[in-house]
């Protein structure tokens, strides 16, 4: 697989995965209004999905679609980041995934709307605009988590401490990522790594919560090592498709 | 809600207002949150708004289920649009209960706790795909029938909000259709989904339109009051009459060997409804009863320490901007 | 929950050229979710370039039982109305 396809399945991947995570909170929300906000970050993040998978299947012409991309390949083929297919657990946690994502997706489509591959210049200025409603919201509720109560302030923190493991991977580039940036397509993940800490160490301040300290960290999903999370999450999402071959709907 | 200047002034006068609230119904003028109106009028008002706002909430439950499961990237952006709507239409109808003087909060306690109502339809569970579409088709097609009409109650804002419902329900009973429509002109066994989903929610969708009009007593004073412009088996005709032709032309058979065209009067007779069944599940033992309550008092419940820390950060900070 | 996450009115101006419009109301615990939430709830169609969001409790509401003291007075000034004068044959632009 070239370069370029694998370089647009981790962005199209990264959206699939976070999107079917926040789609699970529908009609589980702690308020309404957050059913209808939850659903419109799926939404929207489902639709950038489609965009990548579609150009990936062009890229590589061999007829496969966006649905083939999701729905027709197993766990070790997906290109997304160990963060975002973290289980929901409870709101803190799906807040602080989402704001840890938010983050880095904003940065990264600024890189992207200058890049030399013209499509994916112009899905990431698509993106950016989405991203930054859903960085804005993940980021105001990082607050009143962190500076709400006790017990909300302890959640978000444990939230933080738990995941924090799983940022690192967000600022490690390799050989896929060295190509597209030498090609003018694509950006270096680690030139992310401090604009992306200037703004959650404010964050955190503004949420009165503690940066961990840097440990190992977990890595291995962009090169299609997962999580065992990552097989449930699959095995729900594709069961129709992979049991009804050849059936369209 | 609003502050008003004055309040129930004058004892006594209770029948003029009565009966200057009937003339103005009877020209059409509407009613509006801050108007006079009889007690009984406010309080049917607010059973039949907040169930009907219930009915939303659940009702994302039975479809919410596939979201995950969807079977291509477009059909699961349908669905979540779909459910999606769904809540925003009990915001809609809990925004248009509130106007007559109930909270937010009582009306979810009274749905979580068992004493408020809501469409029993959404107490069927949703076992195929299959039941995705069917729920559009059916489900949506009857909320339709009974929807529309509400544009004109003489409630303002239950009116309005029906308008802006009305708008963005047409787009669920289309996609519902169209994912029958694939199944049933699909593979066997997706014909056959089709088929077994059809023959599961055909009837309860038939009952949704409520008891016979001989069992109904209410209605009456609804109607006149203007909070319900048809009859339950008018609408429930309605129903029939457009949805047959719609399983022909799909190929699917409706579960009904009673079922016949009646030249006479040009309209479809079904066969007997099993009313003890409707009855069984309005009391609380359909299948899915009590999953469906359990579902929302969970999110209700887990999500209480969420609003507790909104409630709290917003409180911090209007009393630091106070003590500026 | 509603003790602390108050009600608040929206208020959508959907294009340009028009004026707010009241679509609804709905909960929120502070003035910049409300404008999100309200967002989410009301422009999902595309149906607005400006949210307005009030707290209910902020709103004073005219009283419908003195609105015949508070309105009708301007109903018998029906010089204030265009409809009032007589404009001659032949006169134009008036």
């Amino acid at each position: 697989m070239s370069g370029r396809i694998s370089y647009v399945l981790r962005f199209g991947d990264n959206a699939l995965v976070l999107a079917q995570r926040s789609a699970a909170w529908v009609a589980h929300a702690p308020i309404m209004e957050e059913d209808v906000a939850l659903a419109n970050v799926a939404l929207d993040l489902f639709g950038q999905a489609k965009l990548w998978l579609e150009y990936a299947g062009e890229l590589e012409g061999l007829g496969r679609d966006a649905d083939a991309f999701a729905f027709h390949r197993d766990a070790a083929a997906f290109s997304n980041v160990l963060l975002v297919e973290q289980p929901n657990g409870n709101f803190a946690d799906t807040i602080v995934r989402g704001y840890f994502y938010d983050l880095w997706a904003s940065l990264a489509w600024e890189e992207l709307t200058r890049s030399r591959d013209e499509r994916i210049a112009a899905i990431a200025a698509k993106s950016a605009k989405e991203t930054a409603y859903h960085l804005r919201r993940s980021h105001d509720w990082l607050v009143r988590l962190g500076d709400g109560t006790e017990c909300s302030r302890e959640r978000a923190q444990h939230a933080v401490d738990r995941l924090w493991r799983y940022t690192g991977e967000l600022f490690l580039g390799d050989e896929v990522d060295a190509a597209m940036m030498e090609a003018g397509i694509g950006f270096d993940p680690a030139s992310l790594r401090d604009p992306w800490l200037e703004r959650a160490d404010a964050a955190f301040a503004t949420a009165t919560l503690a940066r961990p300290a840097d440990g190992w960290m977990q890595r291995g999903g962009k090169q299609g090592r997962h999580s065992e999370a990552l097989g449930y999450m699959l095995a729900e999402m594709q069961v129709l498709p992979r049991s009804y071959a050849g059936a369209t709907w | 809600m609003y502050t008003s200047i004055s309040d129930g002034i004058v004892e006594g006068r209770g029948d003029e207002r009565e009966e200057a609230f009937n003339e103005r119904l009877d020209r059409s003028i509407k009613v509006e949150p801050d108007d006079w109106m009889p007690e009984a009028y406010r309080k049917t008002l607010v059973r039949q708004i907040s169930q009907h706002a219930h009915s939303e909430i659940v009702g994302m439950l039975p479809e919410g289920n596939w979201i995950t499961r969807a079977p291509s990237l477009l059909r699961k952006l349908i669905l979540l649009a779909k459910v999606q709507d769904e809540a925003g239409h009990g915001l809609y109808l809990y925004s248009a209960a509130e106007t007559l003087g109930t909270s937010r909060d009582d009306m979810v306690e009274a749905l979580l706790t068992g004493k408020a109502k809501y469409s029993s339809i959404f107490n069927y569970p949703t076992l195929t795909w299959a039941d995705v579409g069917a729920i559009g088709w059916l489900v949506d097609g009857a909320a339709i029938i009974n929807q529309i009409p509400l544009t004109r109650c003489s409630y303002g804002p239950y009116a309005r909000a029906m308008v802006r419902i009305c708008k963005e329900e047409s787009f669920h009973q289309r996609q519902g259709f169209d994912v029958m429509w694939k199944l049933a002109h699909g593979t066997p066994e997706q014909h056959a989904m089709a088929q077994d989903a059809l023959d599961r929610w055909w009837w309860p969708s038939v009952m949704m339109f409520g008891p016979p009009d001989s069992a109904s007593p209410h209605n009456a004073q609804s109607m006149r009051w203007k909070i319900k412009l048809f009859t339950n088996d008018e609408l429930r005709q309605k129903f029939i009459d457009q949805t047959v032709p719609q399983a022909e032309q799909l190929g699917l058979k409706i579960p009904d060997p009673d079922l016949r065209w009646n030249e006479e009067t040009q309209h479809y007779e079904i066969g007997p409804i099993d009313w003890e069944e409707f009855y069984r599940v309005v009391k609380g033992d359909g299948p899915c009863n009590r999953e469906r309550m359990q579902t929302r008092n969970d999110a209700w419940n887990d999500g209480a320490w969420v609003r507790e820390a909104a409630a709290a950060y917003a409180e911090k900070h209007a009393a630091k901007e106070r003590a500026v | 929950m509603s003790r602390d996450w108050p009600l608040w009115e929206i208020f959508v101006r959907s294009e340009n050229g028009l004026a707010h419009k009241h679509v609804g109301s709905l909960h929120a615990a502070d003035a910049q979710m409300a404008l999100q939430n309200a967002r989410d709830l009301y422009t999902r169609r595309n149906e607005g370039v400006s949210i307005w969001v009030v707290k209910s409790s902020d709103i004073t509401a005219t009283d419908p039982a003195e609105s015949d003291a508070f309105f009708e007075p301007s109903e018998d000034k029906t010089y204030r109305h265009a409809t009032f004068y007589r404009v001659p044959d032949g006169v134009k632009h008036l």
